[in-house]
């Protein structure tokens, strides 16, 4: 490590309980017992899924308390670590940073939020079982800092998801679920590789013995790994995370599997799982190859660009609400390319705020569509009108859900896209022109799907359309509350976000060629208001 | 061997505890043929027979057992004149074997009662089969290796074709045969042009030979060694010498596929082992190619092939040619990392494809025809414990995390990695989507709704003690080498170091 860079020293956990290995088994135990369920007791089955998943959630406000915000704690905390399999030199090694921890908090907010939005579901006993295994999977994937360990997780929570396509979905569900399973488990096949790759280049270095442990791994590539290898290996990373982001062309899973998925289903799958790429290209593809990803940033900004825009323009031209819906996803998720690779602290920040946010705001959308289906069995726009005068209160909220996807000032999107775009702009000032449009594409495609949806007036069958429950309301309403409140307040976000990413890009400042202009020279006030600057 | 004095021929002290296990085995059989011929029609008599073969497998299982504790505390070494090693090597795989002929008694018995094929031979077929694959695994000599070949095949020709009134199965049986007996010439060809080359068919002899001289031509050594590799490739069912595969796994009795999937494939590459990394590691240069190859075309044709099957039994069979390419992926290492890589794999694959076989013989119910995917349409409404056992071997045997599939296949990617070889990893990965495709098709027929085109019609699906039992020890075995495999890891890295030479 060079010197002006603090060394990442992970933070061994000072509480009496191995606080984050906690929160991927209490979820695994949780499956088992509902498991164990008879299937005459669906009751019971629910009522363990929603103590389970309220646990978990309860466990990861209690790390966000014990997650230390000190301007130098970049590094991992809680850390722990155990052996698992000695003779690859696997442990089970935990920890939880800045860039995990919200990602965490997602997943353990989400998924309460889905058994609840699903209540009403057949076969309830195996969709909790696969929930609460999805639950632990992902936070697994989050936590995880033995790159095999990772790979577990990761390839794990395709199994769960597979089944809950496949089960509880509709339309094309079976062979969304098989395209969404062998999409990713062929960019992983690279991803495998590249991990193997790296961990034999450490050890055949001398005096090193076998590991995956992330940091160690970190330090050791990142100095040593340069040049074609650095770029093939960079390469193998980038396509298992590429495809699961998903970056245009690798994406033509996504609608198919946001689509046909149970509302359960996308809104973890949009929710948390397409972060799992973004998180991973973080974790793993940038700080292991800084000058690989340097050198190949302008590929990801240009597929980023292109997923911005050609997701917005298709998003447009979708008949189905769902699919508009899954289509902003694609385009969402070139924002956080975009400011991942612009490789600055606003644009990591503003990737990683957007993250955050689209989880809220894409998830409470999937939840709304959701409401739709159970009641009219329809995604198709052409079947809804005026449902505005049919059902205010949902109308109210399905208009928020859109204001605070599409960006509005004061929701959290406009932050995360600002910073994106911001950070971006520092290094990449053309990619940024044209993402911009993808701003207003977004309003274009979402304000006229709800002039189709809910403005005119309503048919016989629309009037009909009973509005929203208390049941529902309990789903929403947190998702999109949480949403306004980050997008006025982003402060308590932003703070426990910045030592990891300022962190990160020193680290990948020191370690290649990368020089950010100083950000005085762009007018300060702007950046400060935003409190990225201290 | 005939000298001018006509000396007589001296006989080699025989070290009975080296051979203990196989004696074990073949002891059982001998008891049961006796017993069965002199009682005949007591009621009780088949739980007899069972018995008495799974305690033959027992008493073998306690001399492997005792045979790792003296090869752990003093060493390995060879006996009866250098025909046996007896070391840790052998006792992993003897350990495979046994496991595996377990779970295929365990299954057969079922099947046996279910079909009416109560006679003595077939548990007496199965153990000899299974004395041939204990001596493959332990053989240090290429005569031994050849004996222990034969002596397993003929009994699995049988075998084969034991389901007298299906045609499938007696043109398995028959195609196995005259293919098999093809491949067995090979091989001995293979031998004899290796002794020609070195002058020894020891295993230790012929490495020490080959490290001391260096051959000048060396051409006869290379056809046998290409001849050795075809012999035992046609065993492990390695492309392109594949063929019998599918014909073969699809028309023998399915707990008899179950057998040859697990057991044959264990023994078969512990020869592979012991006679390419050990014998001819001076000549790794000259047949990891070989091996390199073998294992891509493997690996593309098992897992391709079995795409456009619709008979679930010929898919599985597909992929055993496809989990070959893995093992090959291992041995193509040819390191201890490798080795020890092979042998995890190919415990794991004994438990899983044994697994999968169960399950498919239930649904077969009787007649043992019921195998082509519709057939499995509705099962996780009907049977969800069936099918999610099913669904679990399957995903195992596609690699997905938590089972032993994974670690097997992490094992032998971490050895083809650590040897430089990237692209044959990255091969085995891509192969391994397809692959669950495949599995992933026969999961989706059994969760979609029997309804969709007309439930199949047929007798109710029972499943008998004996292969609960066996399908309740594979499922705990495959989820315990996915999360705890540290022991089996430990066990085969261990094995690998206590070879004998």
């Amino acid at each position: 490590m060079l010197a002006d860079v603090a060394p990442v020293v992970p933070t061994p956990s000072t509480l009496g309980f191995p606080l984050l290995t906690a929160l991927v088994f209490v979820p695994a135990a949780g499956a088992l017992l509902a498991l164990c369920v008879p299937h005459r007791r669906p009751e019971v089955v629910r009522a363990v899924g929603y103590v389970t998943s309220a646990a978990v959630f309860a466990m990861s406000l209690f790390l966000f308390t014990q997650f230390g915000t000190g301007a130098t704690e970049s590094g991992y905390q809680l850390y722990e670590s155990h052996s698992w399999i000695g003779t690859l030199g696997i442990r089970w090694t935990l920890g939880v940073d800045g860039i995990s921890l919200f990602m965490v908090m997602l997943t353990a907010l989400l998924m309460p939020i889905g058994l609840l939005a699903s209540a009403r579901i057949e076969k309830a006993k195996s969709f909790t079982v696969w929930m609460l295994l999805l639950e632990a999977a992902m936070i697994g994937v989050f936590l995880a800092l033995d790159a095999i360990v990772f790979f577990v997780f990761f390839e794990f929570v395709l199994v769960p998801m597979y089944f809950l396509i496949a089960g509880w979905g509709h339309g094309n569900r079976r062979y969304a679920a098989m395209k969404f399973f062998l999409f990713t488990m062929t960019g992983s096949a690279f991803l495998f590789v590249g991990i193997l790759s790296v961990a034999y280049l450490y050890a055949r270095a001398p005096g090193h013995v076998l590991t995956f442990d992330v940091p160690k791994l970190t330090d050791w590539a990142s100095a040593n790994v340069g040049g074609a290898t650095a770029k093939w290996l960079f390469c193998a990373f980038a396509a298992g995370f590429a495809v699961k982001v998903p970056l245009f062309p690798f994406h033509t899973w996504l609608p198919d599997a946001h689509t046909d998925a149970p509302t359960a289903g996308s809104v973890v799958l949009a929710g948390v799982m397409l972060k799992i790429g973004t998180y991973g290209f973080l974790r793993f593809a940038i700080p292991f190859f800084p000058q690989a990803a340097v050198d190949l940033a302008p590929v990801l900004l240009v597929l980023a660009v292109i997923g911005i825009t050609y997701g917005a323009i298709v998003a447009a031209m979708q008949p189905n609400l769902k699919r508009i819906i899954a289509y902003s996803s694609v385009a969402h998720l070139g924002f956080v390319v975009l400011g991942t690779f612009a490789l600055t602290r606003q644009g990591v920040t503003g990737g990683l705020f957007t993250m955050l946010s689209h989880g809220l705001t894409t998830g409470a959308l999937f939840l709304l569509v959701g409401m739709l289906y159970d009641r009219r069995h329809t995604y198709e726009l052409t079947d809804y009108r005026g449902l505005w005068k049919a059902v205010p209160v949902f109308g109210g909220l399905f208009v928020a859900a859109t204001f605070a996807s599409i960006g509005l000032p004061g929701f959290s999107g406009f932050v995360g896209e600002f910073l994106a775009l911001l950070g971006a702009f520092l290094t990449s000032r053309w990619y940024v022109v044209v993402a911009t449009t993808g701003v207003i594409l977004a309003a274009v495609y979402m304000l006229w799907a709800v002039q189709r949806a809910f403005t005119g007036e309503p048919d016989e069958a629309n009037r009909a359309t009973p509005d929203i429950g208390i049941r529902e309301l309990v789903t929403v309403v947190p998702l999109l509350g949480l949403s306004l409140f980050l997008g006025l307040y982003p402060k308590p976000v932003l703070d426990r976000f910045q030592p990891t990413v300022r962190a990160l890009v020193e680290h990948v400042e020191a370690h290649s060629d990368l020089k950010v202009p100083p950000v005085s020279n762009l007018g300060p006030e702007g950046v400060q208001a935003e409190g990225v600057q201290k | 061997m005939i000298a001018a004095g006509a000396e007589p021929i001296a006989h080699p002290p025989v070290d009975w505890f080296a051979i203990a296990p196989e004696i074990a085995l073949f002891a059982a059989a001998i008891v049961i043929v006796l017993g069965r011929s002199l009682i005949r029609h007591h009621p009780r008599v088949h739980e007899a027979s069972l018995l008495t073969a799974i305690a033959g497998i027992a008493v073998s299982g306690l001399f492997v057992g005792l045979q790792w504790g003296f090869v752990h505390g003093d060493g390995p070494y060879q006996a009866i004149s250098g025909m046996v090693a007896v070391d840790g090597f052998a006792v992993f795989v003897q350990s495979v074997i046994l496991g595996a002929t377990l779970l295929a008694v365990l299954l057969s018995a079922g099947y046996l009662e279910r079909e009416g094929l109560e006679g003595p031979e077939y548990l007496v077929l199965m153990l000899c089969s299974a004395t041939g694959m204990m001596l493959m695994a332990s053989a240090n000599d290429l005569i031994a290796t050849f004996l222990a070949l034969e002596i397993l095949s003929i009994s699995l020709y049988v075998l084969a074709a034991f389901d007298k009134r299906r045609l499938t199965s007696q043109e398995a049986g028959l195609k196995y045969f005259l293919l098999g007996s093809f491949s067995s010439a090979v091989f001995l060809y293979g031998i004899a042009l290796t002794y020609g080359a070195t002058g020894s068919t020891n295993l230790t002899k012929i490495a020490q030979f080959l490290a001391q001289h260096t051959l000048l031509h060396d051409g006869v050594l290379l056809i046998g060694l290409a001849f050795l590799l075809v012999g035992l490739g046609f065993k492990v069912a390695a492309a392109p010498f594949h063929m019998w595969t599918p014909d073969v796994y699809q028309g023998a009795p399915t707990p008899v596929t179950a057998f040859m999937a697990a057991a044959t494939k264990a023994a078969a590459f512990a020869a592979v082992l012991r006679v390419f990394v050990g014998a001819f590691d001076a000549y790794r240069v000259d047949w990891r190619p070989a091996v390199w190859v073998l294992a891509v075309l493997s690996l593309l044709v098992g897992s391709i092939a079995a795409v456009v099957q619709t008979d679930v039994k010929r898919m599985l069979a597909y992929q055993s040619v496809a989990h070959a390419g893995y093992v090959l992926i291992g041995v193509q290492a040819a390191t201890n990392k490798g080795t020890s890589a092979a042998l995890f794999y190919v415990c794991t694959y004994a438990v899983m494809a044994t697994g999968a076989f169960a399950v498919v013989t239930v649904v077969a119910r009787r007649g043992d025809d019921r195998h082509s995917l519709a057939e499995y349409r509705g099962l996780a409404a009907t049977r969800p414990v069936l099918a999610g056992l099913l669904t679990l071997f399957l995903l195992a045997q596609a690699g997905v995390p938590l089972t032993g599939g994974f670690i097997a296949k992490l094992s032998v990617f971490n050895a083809a990695v650590n040897a430089g070889q990237y692209s044959l990893a990255l091969i085995g990965m891509l192969a391994a989507v397809v692959g669950a495709f495949v599995y992933l098709r026969i999961v989706l027929a059994m969760f979609a709704p029997a309804d969709d085109e007309g439930a199949p019609e047929g007798p109710r699906i029972t499943v008998d003690r004996s292969t609960g039992v066996a399908l309740m020890i594979a499922a705990a075995a495959i989820l315990f080498l996915g999360i705890v495999p540290g022991i089996v890891l430990d066990f085969a890295r261990d094995a690998t170091q206590l070879l004998a030479h």
